[in-house]
């Protein structure tokens, strides 16, 4: 069947394995093996070709809580559950989900395969920080606990390793005890890049925080955008109103985001929050995922779908590395509609996660043939000023990028060959990049 | 809330329970493998159920079924609602040429059905209350070509249903036949998935508000009445030579 990533692009012919059971998903492997090359796949909510392969096995039916104690704030669930789903069940009880994207459609499995980050990355790390331990499933057949102490290679291979060491069949993670699950907001105006950069340095203390950004503004307004930062509510009600959502039912026409509606939506936007009351009290939902009550939001980038360039860049070089990427790309002919900046603190252990101490930047582009060339550009920018792409979020970078950019590739390659000696997981992406043949 | 549900690790019917896990309910599940029953179990416990017990049966042996059901009367006391869930769908080919296969097909998603609905019925006639739910499908509503094994014994059941719905009036008991249409779970695992499909979370999801409303008969999604609607209103002369 036809699958795609979040970003539908690019978009293969792949045959789709959904066992209903953990037991028919280890009767696929070892002597009983009968597929080939094949990777995991969790909701689909990564962009490019990360759960992208020949064959491809889902997760969705690994989806039961299995324990959880609600005293000390440790759950143990499949690696289907969703994060909409984790928080459901742990709000009642005044815990939060350490880590949150921005969306919750996100499967734990594919939370801990790419690492993923929140809002809260300069205070609390990414979320395999605050996973435990999980069993991962190997291509012998055979099911490993890995944690920090037990099969640590495998742990810190895994943690941010885009599945290509195994299938993770379920995950324990520690959760956060939250005062309230409403969110004091505020949201603060800066003028350009560095006015906007020196508000995210001196609000550091500030536990969710992000800046929505201007990406057509140009000239002394480059850069101009819209800091939000958060808190929780010190009391206040557990459990929030559920949201109207809407969705998009199909492909909108390829000349529905164009540079003119992407002006003018980017200018509304910042002339709507320009007049915002300080501080708001929003619920979590609204604040956290605002884009998840427009369902299927990516078929606004009509039928060829679009791609996003998430990058970081240490701090040292960012002031000066992201100017001139925002200058690259607001010169283009084409614009990124949606642009987010944020601050991250220190990198962990894991081999291939994304977050390093430093700044990063989310550029969505409509798949057009203009893009790959600025892309390219962007690269040579990214990889001169010291910074790296979110895997996550790739669909195009070259192998020569990639490497240059994650120096423990080597390690993760000699640890994947122990794990899977038959080169079982394998993903468009990881024969890109090099990391699987 | 006590709610029984049969065939309960169905995708449908363990959607349908986690949506009365977190309403607090009590809980009583029938299936066929325990150690999903137990990971059911913890599951609903964790979303929130105020408790829940099983009981492990093969639902196409029809001997055990008033045992089992009588389990589910001593653990609930009382059965709100009954929700049944169970069913195979089997390969028209296999069927069509093989009588002993088709007659199993039609035992498990027919005659299985009316032998728990004839119990169940003992149950709430002596109770003088609660819902009986049992999910059918679009596919009883004309025999087609593809699935009429399949579609025959769900008919079958459809046409029970709306006889016992009228006997069972008088004692307060409420009828619901839940039609789904194309569902993506474990059971289509074979099949290409277009536009028509839905998840067992929005078929469950309906299932629930069915019983909530009160409805007689339920499609899932609503647009599958009309489809079917237009399906038995295309004459026989022609469609006789539709593969559909």
């Amino acid at each position: 069947m036809q699958l795609h990533g979040w970003g539908r692009f690019p978009g293969v012919t792949a045959e789709l394995l959904e066992p209903p059971t953990r037991e028919s998903i280890q009767k696929l492997f070892g002597t009983k093996k009968k597929h080939g090359p094949m990777i995991a796949r969790g909701a689909g909510r990564s962009y490019g070709d990360s759960s992208l392969a020949d064959t491809v096995l889902s997760s969705r039916f690994l989806d039961s809580f299995l324990e959880f104690n609600a005293t000390t704030g440790i759950i143990k669930c499949g690696a289907g559950v969703s994060m909409g789903a984790l928080l459901t069940v742990i709000i009642p009880e005044g815990f939060f989900a350490p880590v949150l994207p921005g969306t919750k459609f996100v499967s734990i499995g594919g939370a801990i395969a790419a690492d993923i980050h929140g809002k809260n990355h300069h205070t609390d790390g990414s979320f395999c920080d605050h996973v435990r331990s999980f069993s991962l499933l190997l291509s012998s057949g055979e099911i490993i606990q890995c944690s920090r102490d037990e099969n640590r290679d495998a742990f810190l291979a895994t943690c941010g390793g885009m599945g290509l060491t195994g299938i993770i069949i379920n995950a324990t993670i520690s959760l956060h005890k939250v005062s309230s699950v409403f969110i004091k907001r505020n949201s603060i105006v800066a003028k350009d890049l560095d006015d906007c950069m020196d508000l995210i340095d001196q609000n550091e203390d500030s536990k969710h925080s992000f800046a929505w950004l201007d990406c057509l503004a140009r000239g002394k307004s480059l850069g101009r955008s819209i800091l939000h930062l958060a808190d929780h509510c010190a009391d206040g009600p557990q459990q929030p109103k559920s949201r109207v959502s809407l969705s998009v039912p199909f492909g909108t026409p390829r000349f529905f985001l164009n540079r003119l509606s992407n002006k003018l939506f980017n200018n509304a936007i910042y002339e709507m929050w320009k007049h915002r009351k300080n501080p708001s009290i929003v619920n979590y939902d609204s604040y956290f995922f605002p884009l998840d009550n427009i369902r299927n939001w990516n078929r606004l980038y009509g039928s060829k779908g679009f791609l996003q360039y998430q990058f970081v860049m240490p701090s040292s070089s960012a002031r000066e590395g992201i100017r001139e990427i925002l200058k690259i790309v607001s010169e283009s002919s084409t614009g990124s509609f949606i642009s987010v900046l944020k601050k991250f603190g220190n990198a962990n252990q894991n081999l291939l996660s994304f977050p390093t101490a430093g700044y990063t930047l989310a550029l969505d582009f409509k798949n057009e043939p203009s893009v790959f060339p600025l892309l390219s550009k962007l690269d040579e920018v990214l990889l001169a000023h010291g910074g790296r792409l979110y895997l996550a979020k790739d669909s195009r970078m070259s192998e020569d990028v990639f490497k240059a950019a994650y120096p423990n590739w080597e390690r993760f390659v000699e640890i994947k060959k122990t794990l899977d000696p038959s080169n079982t997981f394998v993903s468009h992406q990881s024969m890109r990049l090099g990391l699987t043949q | 809330m006590k709610i029984l549900i049969i065939g309960a690790t169905s995708a449908i019917a363990k959607a349908s329970a986690r949506l009365y896990a977190a309403r607090k309910a009590q809980l009583f599940l029938i299936a066929r493998n325990e150690e999903l029953l137990i990971e059911l179990k913890e599951d609903l416990m964790i979303r929130g159920a105020h408790s829940v017990a099983y009981y492990v049966l093969d639902l196409s042996n029809q001997k055990n079924h008033g045992e089992a059901l009588e389990q589910a009367r001593q653990s609930l006391e009382e059965i709100d609602i009954a929700l049944l869930c169970h069913g195979s769908l089997p390969d028209q080919e296999t069927c069509e040429n093989d009588y002993n296969r088709a007659k199993e097909e039609i035992n498990v998603n027919g005659l299985s059905i009316i032998s728990l609905c004839t119990e169940l019925s003992k149950v709430f006639k002596a109770q003088q209350s609660g819902v009986l739910a049992a999910i059918t499908s679009v596919a009883g509503d004309r025999g087609r070509q593809p699935n009429f094994i399949y579609g025959a014994a769900k008919s079958m059941v459809s046409t029970y249903l709306q006889g016992l719905r009228g006997k069972l009036l008088a004692h307060k008991v409420h009828v619901i036949d839940i039609k789904p249409g194309l569902v993506d779970s474990p059971m289509t695992s074979k099949f290409d998935k277009g536009l028509l499909w839905s998840t067992p979370e929005l078929v469950a999801n309906r299932i629930v508000r069915g019983i909530d409303r009160k409805n007689h008969t339920v499609y899932v999604p609503g647009y599958w009445r009309i489809i079917m609607a237009t399906v038995c209103l295309i004459p026989e002369f022609i469609f006789k030579r539709l593969k559909i």
